[in-house]
C-alpha cells in the first residue's frame, strides 16, 4: 500500500478502514540466503538495501524483542557529517545522502527535518580545530560554514555568550544536519524491506550460531535453528554478546550512553547546538521537549541505565550554555548500551568465519550512520567485498595501525 | 555507584575515574617471539563480558591508589573491591 496525501484523505472520508498492518508477523522458514541478526535500524537498513538494490528476496531479519526496541529507539535522533578524516567523512556524507533522499525511498514520513547543526567554540585552538574539520567536510562534498560570535548571536541569541571562562567565540554550522523521527526510521525501513520479500521475525532471540569447519550454517534462535548461506551481525551495544558465540574477542566495551527529554516547551531551539566547553548537546523535538544528552557514564556495562554523576553533569552543562533552561522540568531520563570501539569507528567486515559477517562498534554515532551502514553492509552481504565508501572499516586495522581515530585519544574506548 | 574502598571505606563512584578490564595488568614481555601479537591483544581486545568483570579504577579525588573492582556489568552490582597493588603482586609482578 502507498501512501499519499489523497490515500490519507480517502481514508478519512472512508472511517480509516482501509489501513493495513505495514508488515507481515511470519514464521521462520528452514532456511534463507542471508539471515540479519538484529532489527535495529542498522538491521532493517541492511534488510532494506538488500532486497532493493541488491536483489536478495530470500531474507531474514531475526530480533529477539521487537523491531526498532534497542538503541534506534533510545538515541538522540540527531543526523550530521560533520566528520574529518578520510576513512569517516566520505561514508557519513554518503550517509547524508541516503538522509536526503529517504522518504521518498522508502515512501515513509520519517519526519527528517534538515534545520541544521551548530558546534560551538570558545577558545581560538578551537575555532582552528574546527576550520580545519570544515575544510575536510567541503573537500568531501559535505557542506559546512563557519560563524563568528556576532552571526551565532543573531541565530541563537539566548546563550550564554558571555561567560568570564568559556565566552562563545563562534560556531561550525552543517545546515544540511538535522533530525529525523528515530521510530520512524526503523518502521519505515521495515516496511519496505517486508514489502520487498524480507522475513521480520520477532520475539526470536538468537542462542547460538552454528559453525562446522570454520563456516557458520545458521544460528540457533528460541524459535528453532534457521539455515543461512550467510549471517551478518547488526547488535551493536551487544555485539560482544552475540560474537562471544562464534568464539570472537572484540576491539570493543560496551559502554551506557543516557539521554534525557524536558517537559514540552514552545519552540526555542532553531536547531542542533553542542557545546563546546561541557559535555552537552540539545535539540527540541517537534513535540517540544528538550532532547539533550552529554558523556558517557565511561564503565563497562550493559545495563540500559546509568548513574548521577552524569546527570549532573549534562545538567551543568545545559544551563552554562542556556541559562534560560534552568527551569524546564525533566521529563524522562533513559540509557543505551553502546559498543565503543577502540578508535571511536565503526566495523563493517568479514569475519575469520566463513559466511559470518560483522556490522557494529558505532560507538554512540550509529543513528546518523544507520542508512549508509544498512547500505554497505548489504552491498558487503552481497557481493563480498566492501562498499567503497566503508573500505576503512576493516577488523585489521588496529593490529595494522590504521585506527581512525577523529579524536584522536587512543585506544581508551570511554574517552571517543 | 558506591566503590568500598579497602583503606577508606565507602565512596562516590563519581570521585574514580575509570580505565578498563583489569587484564591491562598483565602487561605482556615485550622480548617474547610473539611480542607484536601480545601487545596487539593486550592493547586492543576485549573481554567485554556481560556478568562479573574484574576492572581497574582510579581513586583520583581521592587518595590516588589503583582498584581493581569486581562488578556485574548488567546489574552495577559491586562483588568485591581490592587494591591493584596486591593482585598485581599476587599475580607475580612488581617484585
Amino acid at each position: 500500500m502507498r501512501y499519499s496525501g489523497f490515500r490519507v484523505i480517502k481514508e478519512a472520508l472512508t472511517g480509516h478502514k482501509g489501513w493495513k498492518p505495514v508488515w507481515r508477523d511470519p514464521e521462520p522458514k528452514a532456511h534463507y540466503d542471508i539471515i540479519v541478526i538484529g532489527g535495529g535500524g542498522h538491521g532493517l537498513a541492511t534488510a532494506h538495501y538488500l532486497s532493493k538494490v541488491y536483489g536478495h528476496r530470500n531474507v531474514a531479519v531475526v530480533e529477539k524483542g521487537w523491531i526498532g526496541g534497542g538503541n534506534v529507539g533510545r538515541n538522540t535522533t540527531i543526523v550530521r557529517s560533520n566528520y574529518m578524516l578520510d576513512g569517516n567523512e566520505p561514508f557519513y556524507e554518503f550517509s547524508m545522502k541516503l538522509w536526503e533522499g529517504l522518504e521518498q525511498d522508502l515512501n515513509y514520513n520519517a519526519m527528517m527535518s534538515q534545520r541544521g547543526i551548530l558546534n560551538l567554540f570558545h577558545t581560538d585552538g578551537q575555532r582552528d580545530a574546527y576550520t580545519r574539520r570544515g575544510n575536510a567536510m567541503i573537500l568531501h562534498g559535505a557542506d559546512a560554514e563557519l560563524l563568528d560570535a556576532d552571526q551565532v548571536r543573531k541565530e541563537h541569541p539566548y546563550l550564554n555568550f558571555d561567560d568570564a571562562r568559556f565566552p562563545i567565540k563562534g560556531g561550525l554550522a552543517q545546515r544540511r544536519g538535522g533530525t529525523a523521527r528515530h521510530d520512524a526510521v526503523a518502521w519505515g525501513f521495515a516496511r519496505s524491506a517486508d514489502s520487498h520479500g524480507v522475513d521480520i521475525i520477532q520475539n526470536c532471540e538468537v542462542t547460538g550460531l552454528r559453525i562446522e569447519n570454520g563456516k557458520c550454517l545458521g544460528v540457533e534462535t528460541s524459535k528453532g535453528f534457521i539455515g543461512a548461506n550467510k549471517v551478518g551481525c547488526a547488535v551493536a551495544g551487544n555485539s560482544g554478546r552475540v560474537m562471544d558465540m562464534a568464539g570472537m574477542r572484540l576491539p570493543i566495551e560496551s559502554h551506557v550512553l543516557q539521554a534525557f527529554v524536558s517537559e514540552g516547551l514552545k519552540p526555542v531551539l532553531p536547531s542542533v547546538i553542542t557545546y563546546g566547553a561541557g559535555h552537552f548537546y540539545v535539540s527540541q523535538s517537534d513535540k517540544g521537549g528538550l532532547v539533550f544528552g552529554g558523556d558517557l557514564d565511561g564503565y563497562n556495562t550493559y545495563a540500559q541505565r546509568g548513574n548521577l554523576p552524569v546527570v549532573e553533569d549534562v545538567c551543568e552543562g545545559g544551563v552554562s550554555l542556556m541559562p534560560m533552561i534552568g527551569r524546564a522540568r525533566l521529563l524522562r531520563m533513559w540509557g543505551g548500551v553502546m559498543d565503543m570501539s577502540m578508535d571511536g569507528s565503526p566495523i563493517i567486515d568479514r569475519t575469520p568465519v566463513k559466511g559470518l559477517y560483522f556490522n557494529g562498534g558505532w560507538c554512540y554515532g550509529g543513528f546518523k550512520a544507520t542508512p549508509a551502514s544498512g547500505y554497505c553492509f548489504a552491498h558487503l552481504l552481497a557481493k563480498d567485498e566492501p562498499h567503497s565508501t566503508a573500505t576503512a572499516y576493516r577488523f585489521d586495522r588496529f593490529r595494522r595501525g590504521r585506527m581512525i581515530d577523529e579524536k584522536g585519544v587512543g585506544n581508551q574506548p570511554n574517552l571517543h | 555507584m558506591i566503590i568500598n574502598h579497602p583503606l577508606l571505606g565507602p565512596r562516590d563512584s563519581s570521585e574514580f575515574t575509570y580505565l578498563g578490564d583489569a587484564t591491562l595488568i598483565n602487561r605482556p614481555d615485550w622480548q617474547a617471539e610473539d611480542a607484536a601479537e601480545a601487545f596487539y591483544e593486550y592493547g586492543y581486545v576485549r573481554d567485554n563480558p556481560a556478568g562479573k568483570h574484574q576492572e581497574l579504577w582510579f581513586h583520583e579525588a581521592g587518595d590516588r591508589s589503583w582498584l581493581v573492582v569486581t562488578r556485574d556489568t548488567t546489574t552495577h552490582e559491586i562483588s568485591k573491591v581490592e587494591l591493584a597493588r596486591d593482585v598485581a603482586r599476587a599475580r607475580g609482578r612488581s617484585k
